[in-house]
């Protein structure tokens, strides 16, 4: 299946979670802190932490290491707090 | 820090109204001791909200209080800052205005009729058009049948503001102590208070100051002077960290008639602000539930529901946590200031429900003014402990 | 109705809720994953189907986040959000039941380090689930740090997904001590033979284990891009002049695990020295209320689910259900626990990291609290408890709620940190999801509340 990352289009399988697939692509921030304006990207890898959040069609603070993906998924970097669009 | 053996007075509780006890004691030269059975501003100072409001006070003694405090609050932490540097003083204060928002018609009229009995008595109050409010607040709905701006109510952490507090006293040479129970009250041979009982200790001091919040009923009995102080439950909900949404705080006007009920019942009307660090804070229900602590989803399913009315762009923004206190109430709904009249030198803080927050650095001040014969500035005749609703319809 | 609720579908949960299907009783399993079997059992996420069955009478809920847990007459609701994790569009679901079993497992501890908020620092815990999950190893070149025996299987795994392990740095004695006294403290743990296991694919593939050493820092600007590691002493501090460079783009790290108290404490069960205290029977001190698990101890994946198969044989008691006393389990328990004791002993965290900090040292990762700042904010307001230490330094409250960090800045800034795990929401809930009216399935009936039956054996 097909997905895209900051636009550009990635190929994913199915049962993969979003940080599964950009992890496999050697991406390993996607997101960039409130405060400091620094990157994060996968640390508990089970759902804990909160620090590997993504925004997901639109919504953001979406745990990238708990969702897995879906045909289609609009996946993007999060930047510090965001709104849902 | 050392132990001190004996002090003028002793507090008990260190949530904020205690901790605004002490400070004004203590710079009026006395010697403070704070005691508080778990850790100082752990009660209900870190269960609730930072308001400082006008805007949900009808015109009385309790609005006097509100006036004054609200003058007092930046000059506190003013002198604050002189005393102690910046960081003590750090206590996230905010006088960003408060916008009181009336979704439906019906609830337009009564707004309107507050709003005008509290400029009559100096409160700054702005009726504005649905267009006018949200112009300031964006993301407001649009279903505004009508608005009043406060520009006077304010904002900060209660957590903050009371251990700044706290740490003013032991500047001063007092000591606040934690995780240590006040069991009762010694007295001497003419029956006045000789010292307080914590533990297998009893230190001896001149006065004792109750200020144990929702817990001062309790106190009370213990020692020997029951007055009449209840809890009322509340929740809040936390959103997680978000971009500017909510600018000033902004509340149903609903919110006012819920405050001053004596409905046994659940109450919930929003009162949606923002925090320094980006969380929408989403209060309050209103609820006497005893102290039961359970949780119940139903309560915070309403939260949710009047918070997304006013705000529907939090609709698809994550609740990160709920928590919540017991608000201390009397059941004239007025604080309880004063000397008791039963024992000299024991003195009860408590009965601020809902206000504590906004109301402390002048009840703080009042209760100084008393302790040291000087003239008030407030009229302490409406907080006094000896009222028929506090004193003489005590259970015990 | 005969029926239990058991949330956490790891070995303590798949085994309780076996043991009260074999009694006859519904359950219904709630788990947070897709497939069954939680943390050591987890499967690969990208193969079709699930490697396991349970009885008929198990319903399990899969990907279903329990954000809340209620009280109510006679029993709890159980409150879940069914659906893509962290959508807004999740379905609602309310169960209740008379007897609830709580296995929500347990996460790596981690501790705090100069450079470890960069990306390419995980937990070990994180490097294992990528690897057995999704098949990915977290990096090229990869450290291993921290403490205890779960240091192997990560490198064995992270070896098998195609990583070179560097180094793994134990800052204890060696685990391999262990693995040479088949006759004292080990014999009889069933993890034994799977340790020399990978302790064998560690010297096939000349991994350097060290003993008492550690990663105390990550370097790079964006991303890691080589670590420290120094010898340790006795109490964990560096020694002077041991401190290596070794070049790596990735770092696990684990010292221990914590275990997930929210939904026990919202349950009101009670908690001693961070762990649910239960009886014999896996019972908590909240009626009812059955825990197994890493929840109750850090004890491994078969003590896991030893506990889970006596609380789902007491919860179906509970609910009516003739149950003997599972004999078997409950001695394996406490051979098992005898065992979990004796590791948990010789794997310890020593207080000397303090000092692997430096002042800008993130401690809260999510609120970025640095040492200074907390240390700042104990010494000029001096809080004693973790609701006032939380909202005077801001550690803790972020979107993790304290599970990163609650432990670290509990015992740097001296307090209790049992405080942290009090999460009455357990997982996030969109403000419209919340709203939402949602309907309570099979109510408990006001005639069955009124029984209450112990379960003592
Ligand atoms: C990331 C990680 C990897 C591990 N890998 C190994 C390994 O490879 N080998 C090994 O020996 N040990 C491993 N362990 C140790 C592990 O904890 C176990 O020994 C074992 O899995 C414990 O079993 P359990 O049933 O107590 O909990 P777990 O297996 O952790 O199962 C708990 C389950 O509860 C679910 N859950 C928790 N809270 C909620 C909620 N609110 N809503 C819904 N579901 C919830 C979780 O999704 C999880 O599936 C690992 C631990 C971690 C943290
Ligand atoms: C949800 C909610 C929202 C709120 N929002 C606002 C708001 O926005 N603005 C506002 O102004 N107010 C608000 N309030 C009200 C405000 O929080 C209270 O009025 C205020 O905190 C009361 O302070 P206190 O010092 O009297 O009580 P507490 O903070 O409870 O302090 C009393 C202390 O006494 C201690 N104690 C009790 N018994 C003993 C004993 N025997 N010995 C030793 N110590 C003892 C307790 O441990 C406790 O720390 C809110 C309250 C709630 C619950
Ligand atoms: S990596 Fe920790 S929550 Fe996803």
């Amino acid at each position: 299946m097909r997905v895209r990352f900051d636009g550009v289009e990635v190929e994913a399988q199915e049962g993969q979670t979003v940080a599964g697939v950009l992890l496999a692509k050697g991406i390993r921030s996607w997101r960039t802190t409130r405060g400091g304006d620094r990157p994060r990207g996968l640390f508990c890898g089970i759902g804990v932490c909160f620090d590997c959040l993504v925004s997901v069609n639109g919504v953001p603070d979406v745990r990238a290491c708990q969702r897995v993906v879906a045909e289609g998924d609009e996946i993007r970097t999060q930047a510090g707090a965001e709104l849902p669009s | 820090m050392s132990r001190i053996e004996t002090a003028d007075v002793v507090v008990i509780g260190a949530g904020i109204i205690g901790a605004a006890s002490a400070e004004a004691l203590s710079a009026a030269g006395m010697r403070v001791l704070v005691v508080d059975r778990g850790a100082p501003a752990g009660g209900t100072t870190a269960g609730g909200e930072g308001n400082v409001l006008l805007s949900d006070k009808a015109p009385g003694p309790e609005l006097d209080l509100a006036v004054a405090s609200r003058r007092l609050w930046p000059e506190l932490i003013e002198s604050l800052r002189a005393e102690l540097g910046d960081e003590v003083a750090r206590v996230e204060w905010e006088p960003k205005g408060g916008l009181v928002v009336a979704t439906d018609e019906d609830a337009v009229g009564p707004l309107s009729i507050l709003a005008e009995a509290q400029r009559e008595v100096g409160v700054e109050a702005v009726d504005l058009s649905r267009d006018e409010a949200r112009a300031m607040e964006p993301h407001l709905t649009d279903e505004v049948a009508g608005a009043v701006h406060y520009p006077g109510d304010a904002q900060l952490q209660p957590v903050l503001a009371a251990t700044a507090m706290l740490t003013a006293v032991r500047a001063r040479g007092g000591e606040v102590r934690g995780w240590t129970e006040a069991h009762g009250l010694v007295f001497d041979d003419a029956g006045k208070v000789a010292g307080v009982r914590l533990g297998d200790e009893t230190i001896a001091c001149g006065a004792v100051v109750n200020a144990c919040g929702p817990w001062a009923g309790h106190f009370s009995v213990a020692a020997g002077a029951p007055i009449e102080v209840l809890p009322r439950r509340g929740m809040v909900l936390v959103t997680a960290p978000l971009p500017h949404v909510v600018g000033r705080k902004v509340y149903a006007a609903d919110y006012v008639a819920a405050v001053a009920s004596s409905d046994v019942d659940l109450q919930v009307s929003a009162v949606v602000e923002s925090t320094a660090t980006g969380t929408v804070l989403i209060g309050s229900s209103r609820q006497r539930v005893g102290f039961d602590e359970a949780l119940q989803v139903e309560v915070l399913r309403r939260l949710a529901r009047s918070a997304v009315k006013l705000f529907p762009v939090l609709a698809g923004v994550p609740v990160m946590r709920t928590y919540g206190g017991f608000r201390p109430y009397t059941p004239d709904h007025l604080p309880v200031i004063g000397a008791d009249p039963r024992f000299a030198g024991l003195w009860h803080a408590s009965g601020h429900e809902g206000a504590g927050i906004g109301l402390a650095p002048a009840t703080g001040r009042l209760l100084a003014d008393l302790m040291c014969g000087r003239e008030p500035e407030v009229d302490p005749a409406r907080f006094r402990v000896d009222r028929p609703a506090v004193i003489a319809e005590v259970r015990t | 109705m005969r029926r239990i609720v058991v949330i956490g579908a790891g070995p303590a949960g798949m085994a309780a809720a076996s043991a009260a299907a074999l009694h006859g009783v519904d359950v219904v399993l709630i788990d947070a994953g897709a497939k069954l079997g939680g943390q050591y059992f987890r499967q690969d996420a990208l193969a079709a189907g699930d490697r396991f069955t349970l009885p008929r009478n198990v319903e399990h809920v899969a990907s279903a986040a329990v954000w809340a847990i209620e009280p109510v007459d006679g029993g709890h609701r159980v409150h879940l959000r069914i659906g893509p994790a962290d959508g807004p569009d999740r379905r609602g679901r309310a169960v209740e039941a008379r007897a609830l079993v709580l296995a929500t497992g347990a996460y790596d501890r981690a501790l705090p380090f100069p450079g470890w908020d960069l990306p390419g620092v995980f937990t070990a815990g994180a490097a294992q689930a990528l690897a057995k999950g999704q098949g990915v190893a977290v990096g090229d070149r990869v450290v291993v740090g921290g403490t205890g025996p779960f240091l192997l299987p990560v490198a064995a795994s992270l070896i098998g997904a195609g990583a070179r392990v560097v180094e793994v740095a134990e800052a204890n004695a060696a685990v391999t001590g262990w693995l040479g006294n088949p006759v004292g403290a080990l014999a009889g743990w069933s993890k034994g033979g799977e340790l020399v296991r990978y302790a064998g694919t560690l010297a096939r593939h000349r991994v350097p284990y060290r003993s008492r050493s550690a990663v105390i820092e990550a370097h790079g600007s964006d991303v890691v891009e080589s670590v420290t590691v120094a010898r340790l002493d006795a109490l964990w501090n560096p020694v002077q002049g041991s401190e290596r460079r070794l070049e790596a783009d990735a770092v696990a790290v684990g010292f221990g695990f914590t275990p997930q108290l929210e939904l026990a404490l919202a349950a009101r069960c009670r908690v001693e020295d961070g762990f649910v205290v239960v009886d014999a029977a896996q019972g908590t001190s909240a009626p009812g209320v059955f825990a197994a698990g890493e929840l109750t101890g850090i004890g491994g994946a078969d003590l896991a689910a030893s506990e889970g198969a006596v609380a789902g044989a007491a919860a179906a008691k509970f609910v009516g259900a003739a149950v003997e006393p599972p004999v078997r389990a409950m001695a394996r328990v406490r051979s098992g626990r005898r065992f979990a004791a004796a590791l948990n002993a010789a794997y310890p965290v020593r207080s000397g990291w303090h000092d692997w900090l430096r002042d800008d040292t993130i401690v809260c990762r999510c609120e970025e609290i640095t040492k200074r700042a907390l240390y700042r904010a104990v010494d000029e307001r001096d809080v004693g408890g973790v609701r006032s230490l939380k909202l005077v330094s801001g550690a803790g409250l972020g979107l993790c709620q304290g599970r990163v960090c609650g432990r670290n800045v509990a015992e740097l800034a001296g307090v209790d940190g049992t405080g942290f795990a009090k999460r009455p929401i357990a997982s996030p809930i969109r403000l419209a999801e919340l709203a939402e009216e949602e309907p309570v399935e099979t109510p408990i009936d006001a005639e069955e509340s009124g029984r209450v039956l112990g379960v003592e054996y």
